[in-house]
């Protein structure tokens, strides 16, 4: 199995800043972003009180690498996203972000030996909550497996 | 005006068709989401990998769909999101994306509804999933 012996490590915890100007461009990157997103004053008059995220937001957060864990740098190719939320993130709050390399398997396709890399990405509160949790597949080709050593 | 937002399984959700997919559109949400992978922005690294063309990211296709649930904001969030990725959207395709009720039950804090959701180019669906939306009681 590609990189096994990261399997169950997690990166430190690192804080990032639900940034009032970085959710408005990743709202607007989405064609017709939600006025919750965007628009002071209706977020204002809204049960939240304030800008909400997107869902996928938390793609934006700096998550540091799990020590020793370099991935190929291209021709990764993406399978499966999944996130669960505790609330929603509102502009403003700050949370504590982590990875972790859950597991790692062999797929035998069509296209040959695939090899599956399941990370866990979380955002905590500053209360150690749990925010977030989100999984997401990496599906490394035969190709790419031949350049890889761990 | 909560009790306005309510759906029976079946319901479709209303749908959106989206302006063709334009080499902008995808600066713009490389920018946003600080993902520069290249096959998503430049040609010359597309046709290393063997496309035919860049291609737009998963992610962006999934924050798409996330577009169904935008006008329900004020009522409920999103709880969980699931996608798949089943096919490259390419320059100049047009998406649609829509999405069904496919389940519904009452928790503490609300009704959670669960939707599947996709997202087609023609008859072809490049994305689809499923989204858990919790309408807020009261």
């Amino acid at each position: 199995m590609l990189y096994e012996r990261f399997v169950g490590l997690r990166s430190e915890l690192v804080r990032n800043l639900v940034e009032r100007g970085a959710v408005r461009r990743f709202a607007g990157a989405i064609a017709d972003p939600s006025p919750l997103c965007v628009d002071e004053g209706a977020a204002a008059r809204s049960r939240y009180g304030r800008i909400v995220a997107p869902p996928t937001f938390p793609r934006t957060f700096n998550y540091v690498r799990i020590e020793g864990l370099e991935l190929p740098p291209a021709g990764l190719i993406h399978g499966e996203f999944r996130i669960a939320y505790e609330r929603p993130l509102l502009v403003d709050e700050e949370l504590l972000c982590r990875m972790e390399l859950k597991a790692s398997y062999d797929k035998q396709s069509r296209r040959g030996l695939l090899g599956l890399l399941a990370f866990e990405r979380t955002g905590e509160g500053l209360q150690g909550e749990s925010v977030f949790t989100a999984n997401a597949s990496v599906v490394i080709t035969e190709a790419l497996r031949r350049g890889i050593e761990v | 005006m909560i009790e306005a937002l309510s759906w029976a399984v079946v319901d479709e959700l209303e749908g959106h068709t989206l302006p063709p997919v334009i080499r902008m559109r995808l600066i713009t949400y490389a920018g946003a989401s600080g993902d520069f992978t290249p096959i998503h922005l430049v040609d010359e690294a597309a046709k290393e990998a063997g496309l035919p063309g860049i291609i737009a990211p998963g992610m962006l296709t999934v924050a798409t769909m996330g577009l169904l649930f935008f006008p329900y904001l004020e009522h409920g969030d999103v709880k969980g999101f699931r996608s798949r990725f089943l096919g490259m959207v390419s320059l100049g395709d047009v998406l649609r994306v829509g999405g069904r009720v496919s389940g519904v039950k009452e928790i503490g804090q609300g009704r959670l509804y669960a939707f599947d959701v996709y997202a087609l180019r023609g008859d072809d669906t490049v994305a689809s999933g499923s989204v858990e939306f919790l309408v807020y009681r009261g």
